[in-house]
């Protein structure tokens, strides 16, 4: 955004206006809306300059923060630069890449699409939450076994399309767990060993340890 | 000899220092316990738990967000720059562009342009440096970046490679420069080739633009504390960007630290410091605060190099009896607005391959007003294969000889190409072939298809490709630090950088060959100029078969110091002992046996410090891996879908070193074939602007999981080669996505007798095809 601000972004000069602003965001709007917090209880006719900090409270792995964010930053950059957790990737920062998904209430979403502040009231898990302390979770040791990756750089974006993927569909079928995780690019090409890490990570989260 | 080409990945002839010492090298492996064995990665806990930290992950509590403004022009000088209003928008720290003090700096790195600037008043394509941008936060770095206001001439570009030569099109550099090289190689006599041939045939084929685009942006971090810089950086080579930047910004070596321990794919894009890496550095000392500079998404698309695209001819001869008798190449293509490997090594295969007495390549190198090139996993070999495989099939078909026979018929076991003809120190093609076509059924696999119901909508077909990587040999100059503790865990330091092929893993397992020690005991440190011993780029498949004789050598100096310490302690002379699970055991009696943390000289001393480097390569003799790939699609005609259903890779690049990521490498590189079969292509508007249309993964289509068969089976060919190096690996990294999008093509083929010439595959132009190809019948 720029300092000329035109009438189809909220119709004066030096902001948008709530209205413009959640129009220009989106349906995602709404959930900040109905969340209730600092930024979407300004009256409808105040004017929010980009520069505006609002105060949110994100629940992100159990744990709850207090930030102070413009309402213009996305979850991923909130989660990366703000709150250090660095194990959600940034990729292309438009929806494309899946190296930034992060479970929203258990559901995998592209954090680089969510605005930190229609994240206010959602439990938000990233990478670094499906560790059990210092130990890898069931998925991740899958991915490990099965050499699931090359880089690593869209791993954690994989790994947790995989859970979110798993807590809805425990057993996957080879033609679901691809399109678990169709939304996740991976460049070095390691797709194959992707889908027999997400087999073998069913049989971990069922119980069914032992050897690969 | 290429040696333009060939210097990107070895330094030359010149004297190395070895250990051993010459003659005292240690025999080949025979039965390993460790080496081969699918393990997973030393590294393999901090990728997946998010602790691995990559240039992308740094941060302080005091960074600064950098952005760089490109020119949204194909073609334009700037007449000015008014950064007034940038500067007082929000957050902003500085602006740097050609007119701050100390960046008027040279950019040397565009080959055949020895004067041109970091910041040029004439950006010959879109996305050239314009201005830097520091600011608190990537969002008012982009408001400020925008804020800036240029004053452009906008000139005419020619954006496609097949007009640049055509006199009405507009010329990259005045007063008329269209060609930035060409390039003849000859050997026989094409004419005499021709006329002993039963059947000649000639065709015209292309392969599209494809782009790297790892999914970690270019970018780096600068930080400088008074005059010494230290830079995280995205790269497949430390020492190389530090050189770099120490060159432009005038600096000695030793006041530039790079690091680059963990990257997100590099693909060859990430060979070289961008010009974003000096304006991070120049934004970092101007504001006396570390910056973090990534490029975006659409900027990545623009200006970090790419597989450029390829106009090919080829005429090939041939006798009935599958003798190949004369071929002749020739390439038209382009490395952007400056001469930069636009036609690099495209006609390799054509040249060395197959057995051929008469061979002509003729290659064009043409200025356009695109990014740059760069070398893209295998530069040349796909494309070249795209024409040469293809050809291949269809002599093939016309002498009625199996695909596999005629391609068995014509295996060289020298190089051809080179001068002198070399041998090879190993050739697993032959086996390659005949591997791979047993474990695909090769031969029941075309009956199917030749006996399958012709009023299927859904066809059947099969394809096979082959090849050779003209390099991945690797070679000196490498120097391996191996630390064996007193409680008999090691550390290993080791320059080169892992770019998620598994190399710091391989190493680890070198080392536990030689030295008994669990690969999880072995810490590796790597990728740092200001911590780990100098190590070439990353490249051309040349990491293994580089380091690994290294850490090999490294380890046997480790054991040679073990020994005599032992040897000491236990009155035992050192010939006589072995090392086994941690244990120094003397041959003649067992029971005086010792755990290493028992050894009293190895606790005082605290460490044993082991060094290795890797010798030369063998004279006279030459180090190539080689490779078949066969496949089998099924084509929707009604729709023009093409959905690959298996892929089979027998490659030969030596001895496997890690069954686990052998396999990964395999599936990797025929994942990125079919992307350049079948969904890859950079569009740019040739009517209009100039400019990049697809310019994101939207536009620009990677494979994804859904493009991708469920079966790709990897058979590893190994030559047992004791000639290439001590431990027997060459590359594997290219190869293995060289014949992909040719086998895929001629897969294509078998099933609906369309002959494909250029890609992408993709049903709208299949569909287009099928069409004529329904009129013309």
């Amino acid at each position: 955004m720029n300092n000329e601000s035109d009438e189809k972004n909220g119709g004066s000069s030096g902001g948008v206006t709530r209205r413009g602003f959640f129009a220009s965001v989106g349906a995602g709007a709404v959930v900040a809306a109905t969340a209730g917090h600092a930024v979407a209880q300004k009256t409808a006719e105040e004017i929010i300059k980009p520069e505006d900090m609002g105060k949110i409270t994100l629940l992100v792995n159990g744990r709850k923060h207090k930030l102070l964010v413009e309402p213009r930053w996305s979850l991923l950059f909130v989660l990366r630069e703000k709150l250090g957790l660095n194990g959600t990737k940034v990729g292309c920062e438009r929806g494309e890449c899946g190296a930034c998904t992060v479970l929203v209430d258990g559901a995998p979403q592209y954090a680089c699409m969510i605005l930190a502040v229609e994240a206010e009231g959602c439990s938000i898990t990233t990478l670094e939450g499906l560790m059990n302390g210092e130990e890898l979770g069931p998925v991740q040791q899958a991915f490990v076994e099965h050499d699931a990756f090359q880089c690593g750089y869209c791993t954690p974006g994989q790994v947790v399309a995989v859970e979110g993927l798993l807590r809805k569909n425990p057993n996957p079928t080879d033609e679901e767990i691809r399109r678990g995780v169709s939304g996740n690019l991976c460049r070095c090409g390691s797709y194959m060993h992707i889908f027999k890490a997400a087999h073998r990570a069913a049989d971990l989260k069922r119980g069914k340890g032992g050897a690969s | 000899m290429k040696d333009q080409d060939e210097s990107l990945y070895y330094v030359g002839d010149f004297p190395v220092p070895e250990s051993p010492e010459p003659g005292q090298e240690p025999k080949p492996w025979g039965k390993t316990r460790v080496i081969g064995k699918p393990i997973p990665r030393v590294d393999a806990y901090e990728r997946v738990s998010g602790a691995a930290v990559y240039t992308s992950d740094v941060t302080f509590s005091d960074i600064l967000y950098g952005v760089v403004l490109g020119s949204p022009y194909a073609n334009a000088k700037v007449r000015s720059i008014d950064v007034a209003s940038a500067l007082k928008m929000p957050g902003v720290h500085a602006i740097l562009t050609g007119s701050t003090k100390g960046a008027d700096l040279v950019w040397p790195y565009v080959w055949g342009k020895d004067k041109a600037k970091l910041f040029d008043p004439h950006c010959r394509y879109e996305g050239d440096l314009i201005a830097g941008v520091c600011v608190e936060t990537p969002y008012q770095a982009w408001d400020s970046a925008r804020a800036i206001k240029v004053d452009y001439e906008v000139l005419p570009f020619v954006s496609d490679e097949r007009k640049a030569l055509d006199p009405k099109s507009k010329a990259v550099e005045a007063p008329d420069k269209r060609v930035a090289k060409t390039e003849k190689y000859e050997r026989g006599n094409l004419e005499k080739g021709f006329a002993e041939a039963d059947i000649v045939l000639e065709t015209e084929y292309r392969t599209e633009c494809q782009i790297q685009t790892p999914i970690e942006p270019h970018g780096c971090v600068a930080k400088w504390d008074g005059d010494h810089l230290t830079l995280w950086h995205s790269t497949q080579g430390v020492f190389y960007i530090q050189q770099q930047v120490a060159e432009v910004l005038g600096i000695p070596l030793s006041k530039v630290r790079v690091i680059g321990r963990y990257m997100g794919g590099g693909f060859g894009s990430k060979l070289e410091a961008g010009k974003y890496t000096i304006v991070a550095a120049l934004l970092a000392k101007m504001t006396g605060r570390p910056v973090k500079l990534l490029l975006s998404r659409e900027e990545t698309f623009l200006v970090t190099g790419n597989r450029p695209p390829s106009n090919m001819k080829l005429k090939a001869g041939v006798k009935k009896d599958g003798t190949l008798t004369a071929l002749h190449f020739t390439v038209l293509g382009t490395g952007g607005a400056y001469e930069s490997g636009g036609i690099s090594l495209t006609d390799w295969l054509v040249r060395d391959l197959y057995t051929c007495p008469n061979v002509m390549c003729e290659s064009t190198e043409v200025l356009i007003n695109a990014g740059l090139t760069c070398p893209f996993r295998a530069p040349g070999h796909p494309q070249g294969a795209w024409a040469l495989e293809q050809m291949m099939d269809s002599l093939s078909e016309k002498i009625g000889m199996d695909p596999v026979e005629f391609r068995l018929k014509n295996i060289p076991s020298f190089s051809q190409a080179r001068q002198g003809n070399p041998p090879y120190t190993t050739t697993g093609l032959k086996e390659c072939l005949e591997q791979g076509a047993k474990a695909f059924g090769w031969e029941e696999a075309r009956k199917k298809t030749a006996q399958q119901d012709k009023d299927n909508p859904v066809r059947s077909g099969v394809g096979m490709g082959a090849c050779l990587w003209f390099v991945g040999g690797g070679g000196p100059p490498s120097t391996i630090v191996l630390k064996l503790f007193a409680d008999g865990s090691a550390n290993l330091n080791m320059g080169a950088s892992d770019l998620g092929t598994g190399t710091k893993t391989i190493m680890a397992m070198v080392v536990s060959e030689e030295l008994g020690i669990k690969p999880d005991k072995i810490q590796v440190e790597n990728a740092d100029t200001g911590s780990t011993q100098f190590a070439t780029r990353s490249g051309g498949s040349k990491t293994i078969p580089t380091e690994s004789p290294a850490v090999r050598a490294a380890a046997i100096d480790v054991k040679r110091q073990l020994f005599q310490i032992a040897a000491e302690e236990l009155k035992v002379p050192a010939s006589n002992l072995a090392l086994q699970n941690g244990e120094i055991i003397p041959n003649a009696d067992q029971s005086k046996k010792v755990k290493l943390n028992k050894l009293e000289a190895l606790k005082k001393r605290g460490v044993i410090i082991g060094i290795g480097y890797r010798g030369p390569n063998p004279e006279k003799k030459w180090v190539n891996p080689f490779a078949a790939q066969f496949c089998e699609v099924k084509v929707d005609t009604r729709t023009g879908e093409v959905r690959i259903v298996r892929f089979f890779a027998a490659h030969d690049s030596g001895r496997v070193m890690n069954r686990l990521t052998y396999d990964n490498q395999v599936i990797g590189g025929i994942t990125m074939g079919i992307g350049l079969a079948m969904t890859e292509m950079r569009v740019l508007d040739h009517n209009e602007t100039g400019k990049v249309v697809s310019r994101n993964w939207h536009d620009y289509k990677l494979p994804t999981a859904l493009d991708v068969p469920w079966e790709i089976v990897s058979i590893a060919i190994d030559p047992n080669d004791t000639e290439a190096n001590t431990t027997g690996a060459k590359g594997l990294g290219e190869p293995v996505t060289i014949p992909t999008a040719a086998a895929i093509a001629n897969a294509v083929y078998n099933a609906t007798g369309i002959r494909i010439t250029n890609t992408p595959i993709n049903p709208l132009q299949l569909s287009r095809l099928m069409a004529e190809h329904k009129t013309r019948r």
